[in-house]
């Protein structure tokens, strides 16, 4: 019989008893005796030369116990915020690396960059302290767009970064794009921004630091996707403590979407105040400070072009990209554009040749890191579009024209000329699988019924691959990361048949402690409710690199099996000399230890046992316990890919676009728990199609003010912005790396969906001869959009 | 000034000492202990806060902790029975995957109760309007709209059974 809860069940989730009742645990919930509360006082400039800082009526207000600022960690030999990533320059030379203190010394270059902290003893009392620190800026001309910041003459965000390039890096074969163009029947060109978005998880950023004089060990309780990675980069860069006194914990983490990977000077604020002020010190943000603080995401300014022969065959892709890092370098902001980004533009398609320029730039404004896609976003949004105008141009049906140049499966694995080698995908069945499940030849209909009530309907395509499962450390160690990136895991079983598992991994949302308790379940036939699931704190975990890029289930999961592969070859022994059997007569069937040909089997329960309580084990041969450890290096990435269709319909009087269908056909491998895959592409998709119709974060381009700074300015998408989808997946090109075969689902949603969306308003746009328009597509812009585009005439 | 309040929260009696300015969601989080209610946002826009004062669903970061004085407040730790039976609408999230890191939960579940209370069979459209004032930023609303729906057919049939016993 089948395992109800083993792999393939629509298990519902463990961890929502405690979400659902109120008894999540997150770390603003936290509170230790004696805690202190911290207040930053932030920058309202974008660019000033801090001349002066006066806490002295601060110091007096009530509560207050302290005014730390960047001379008091300057004074404690208090580094700078490490980068992860580094790319070096088309010529060579190293990206700039400006030095990024928690806060601020001499020069503040974002609103919002941290100047000094109040610690007092209540959050008001702190809030109330914060507004009384005066503080002497002398302002600075900022550079605050990434296309302004290039421009000669503009103020430089770092004295010694010359125009303002970090790094000025490519990738592809630029002799060879250059001869496929001069051979091309057919050129499509397109110029497009993939704006700024602020990631929003829900729960805001909070830290709280605490130092034990009796052992002389710190701990930061933190919303962190991946505790060891802040406890490596905080200890051994920022704060000089040793790992073995400092103890990290990520507690429950009210979503990430990458923004919670990254190490914030917040952290080491807290854990280098807690010592300072003796009691522990608690920092949370409020949303307008994470709108202000949290790393953004995308931000990007290309011109590509599309090589095509006659019948529409891409020959080429030369693109060109400036990438927006803001005024620090982030933890991994250098991989995001780069590695993240321009591998990926092969896409789904047999293009030959493609070289992709990338000019990272510095400006005022908060630095910008991973957010959920991370660069496949934008470049599935550029492919997408891009094929999309050439179906337009060259009037090749837009779902022919993928299919014709898709890589067939037949191909994989295949090595595309942007570095990566895809393992497995059938990108024409995906395809094959959409096209019914929206009616694609009903939508000449539809669009008529559309028009008779006075609307615009578009279809829209985006055939996506992601490299996700991030990564073999050996590639990721040539590509210029300072880190490994592998998984650990720990599966412990009890005397008494139970299983704690320890993971590396961090489920902020995930539901991981319902996925991997349904691999041990399946492997071993241990019933679900004596799996545990350990996460998120280095005191009790081996050293993982934690979850972003798809990769808890991919890694991690792969890490877990690993060590099950241990605890088995374990249990086979002890199992042999239980029942007096050769260890090779031992055969795992459902679960149990059975001897070849025999009746006689145990359990893992009996078998655990016994490996506690090792009264006449050969102690020579066999140790007792049952308890390994593991760390699951890929292979190479895994690749998830499919094909998402969304029908729009546009009032044209208002410009309102409203998304009226959405289909996602995917190809995540393997799944293990349908209900929370299903789940995942849901977000995705919402994310996605926040970024095309809602979400935009703008700067003042002068001033560098944030002008889209809380929830009123700031459009996120809401329940009834959005429809229900249709997600269908298939399992036929499992992962051919990984011991599970899957491939991760985390991001696909928000990669396919912004595409797909702005494919479709742009279609319902083509009868105005609206042929692009940049994300996002607010009723504004579109209905701008109709009236530039009608006829003068027409318009009287 | 400090003001004393006085409520009933999830049917305990409780009084405390505040500064004026406390807020509802302040004092429920840091007086009470009750840190089921959570804060997302400082405009009153994300619904995360979301409790019920004298039965109506109420941004707990918009309302003093002074106004509610004398009142009936519920938060999500009061929700469900006694003996630990998750509310109708509660069990609804979990069958249906209506909710992912947890975060905007609380205030969605007593969003829902309350718009079901209103309305007891909304919708697809009606529930996607009634939670218009509640962001969530993992599920993409498609589950907790399926989850809304069901917890109210589920709410329904425990009122009618409830009426015929």
């Amino acid at each position: 019989m089948a395992n109800p809860n083993g792999i393939g069940a629509s298990v519902r989730r463990r961890e929502d008893a405690r979400f659902l009742t109120g008894r999540g645990t997150y770390t603003d919930d936290i509170n230790r005796p004696g805690q202190t509360h911290a207040v930053f006082v932030r920058s309202p400039y974008a660019h000033a030369r801090i001349t002066g800082i006066d806490a002295a009526e601060a110091m007096q207000a009530p509560g207050v116990i302290a005014v730390l600022t960047g001379a008091d960690m300057e004074a404690d030999k208090v580094g700078s915020l490490p980068c992860g990533w580094q790319i070096h320059s088309k010529d060579g030379s190293p990206m700039k690396e400006p030095p990024h203190f928690p806060i601020a010394r001499d020069r503040t270059r974002y609103v919002g960059d941290a100047i000094a902290v109040v610690i007092a003893e209540t959050r008001e009392q702190a809030k109330d302290a914060a507004e009384l620190v005066m503080v002497d800026y002398e302002e600075l001309p900022a550079a605050v767009t990434s296309l302004k910041a290039l421009e000669g003459g503009a103020p430089l965000v770092h004295d010694d970064v010359g125009g303002n390039v970090c790094f000025d890096w490519h990738l592809g074969d630029a002799a060879a794009v250059d001869a496929a163009f001069a051979q091309a029947a057919h050129v499509a060109k397109l110029d497009l921004v993939n704006q700024r978005l602020v990631p929003n998880a829900m729960e805001p950023r909070a830290a709280l630091g605490e130092y034990d004089r009796a052992t002389g060990e710190h701990t930061l309780t933190t919303t962190s996707q991946n505790p060891h990675v802040i406890r490596l980069l905080m200890g051994a860069f920022v704060l000089g403590i040793p790992e073995h006194k400092l103890r990290v914990v990520a507690p429950d983490v009210g979503g990430g979407f990458g923004s919670k990977i990254f190490h914030y000077g917040e952290e080491a604020v807290v854990t280098w105040a807690a010592k300072k002020v003796g009691r522990p010190v608690k920092w949370t943000a409020e949303r307008s400070e994470s709108f202000l603080t949290d790393a953004h995401g995308r931000d990007h300014v290309s011109h590509a072009e599309l090589a095509m022969d006659r019948d529409g065959n891409f020959l080429a892709l030369r693109v060109s990209t400036i990438a927006n890092m803001g005024a620090y370098l982030s933890t991994f902001a250098p991989s995001i554009p780069t590695y993240l980004y321009a591998t990926l533009l092969a896409g789904q398609y047999k293009t030959p040749a493609i070289y992709a320029e990338v000019k990272a730039v510095f400006t005022n404004t908060v630095p910008v890191d991973a957010y959920r896609g991370a660069g496949r976003p934008e470049a599935c949004y550029l492919i997408e579009r891009l094929v999309e105008v050439a179906a337009a141009e060259t009037g090749i049906d837009k779902a022919e024209l993928r299919r014709r140049n898709f890589v067939p499966a037949s191909a994989m694995p295949y090595q595309t000329p942007v570095a990566l080698q895809y393992d497995t995908g059938d990108f024409a069945k995906n395809l094959d699988i959409a096209l019914p499940l929206v009616d694609y030849d009903g939508f000449a209909a539809r669009r008529g019924e559309s028009a008779r009530r006075g609307k615009l309907r578009g279809i829209g395509f985006a055939t996506y691959i992601e490299a996700c499962g991030i990564a073999p450390s050996n590639v990721a160690g040539a590509l210029g990361a300072r880190a490994g990136l592998y998984e650990s895991a720990e599966v412990r079983f009890h005397p008494t048949g139970s299983v704690t598992v320890f993971t590396g991994s961090h489920s902020h949302g995930q539901g991981h402690e319902t996925t991997f308790a349904q691999l041990v379940s399946e492997r071993f036939g241990v019933p679900i409710e004596n799996v545990e699931i350990v996460h998120g704190d280095t005191s009790k975990i081996p050293f993982g690199m934690g979850t972003y890029g798809s990769r808890s289930l991919a890694v991690g999961g792969s890490a877990i099996v690993k060590a099950m592969d241990k605890v088995e070859r374990k249990a086979k022994k002890i199992a042999a000399h239980m029942l007096e059997a050769a260890e090779a007569d031992i055969e795992v069937k459902d679960g149990r230890f059975v001897v070849a040909g025999t009746d006689k089997a145990l359990t893992i329960g009996d078998i655990a046992l016994q490996a506690y309580v090792p009264h006449n084990f050969p102690l020579d041969e066999l140790e007792p316990g049952l308890d390994e450890q593991a760390f699951y290096d890929p292979k190479n990435f895994t690749y998830p890919n499919g094909c998402h269709v969304c029908e729009v319909e546009i009032d044209p009087d208002t410009g309102v676009v409203q998304v009226v269908s959405f289909a996602a056909v995917d190809d995540f491998g393997r799944v293990i728990n349908p209900l929370i895959v299903e789940g995942q592409v849901h977000g995705g998709l919402v994310q996605g199609i926040g970024q095309a119709l809602y979400e935009n974060c703008v700067y003042d381009e002068d001033s560098g003010q944030l002008i889209t700074g809380s929830y009123m300015d700031y459009c996120m998408p809401r329940a009834d912005d959005v429809p229900s989808f249709t997600v269908r997946y298939h399992e036929d090109q499992p992962c051919t790396h990984n011991p599970l075969g899957v491939k991760g689902c985390g991001e696909a949603g928000t990669i396919g969906a912004s595409a797909a969306v702005m494919n479709a308003v742009v279609h319902a746009l083509s009868e105005y001869g609206v042929t692009h328009l940049d994300m996002p597509a607010t009723p504004e812009r579109v209905w701008q959009a109709i009236r530039r585009h009608t006829p003068a005439q027409a318009a009287e | 000034m400090p003001c004393t309040v006085s409520m009933t929260v999830n049917g305990k009696a409780v009084s405390r000492e505040v500064e004026e300015r406390t807020l509802l969601v302040t004092f429920l989080r840091d007086q009470l202990g009750l840190t089921g209610t959570h804060v997302g946002c400082d405009t009153s826009q994300c619904g995360a806060c979301v409790v019920h004062v004298d039965g109506r669903s109420v941004k707990s970061c918009t309302m003093l902790a002074a106004q509610a004085d004398g009142a009936a407040v519920t938060t999500i730790e009061g929700l469900a029975a006694a003996d630990g039976t998750l509310h109708p609408m509660q069990a609804a999230f979990r069958e249906h995957h209506g909710l992912q890191c947890g975060f905007c939960t609380p205030g969605m579940v007593m969003s829902a109760v309350d718009l079901v209370t209103t309305n007891p069979s909304p919708s697809e459209h009606e529930v996607r309007e009634g939670l218009e004032g509640n962001i969530c930023r993992c599920t993409g609303y498609h589950n907790i709209v399926k989850a809304v729906m069901a917890g109210a057919e589920a709410m329904q049939g425990g009122t009618m059974k409830a009426a015929a016993e």
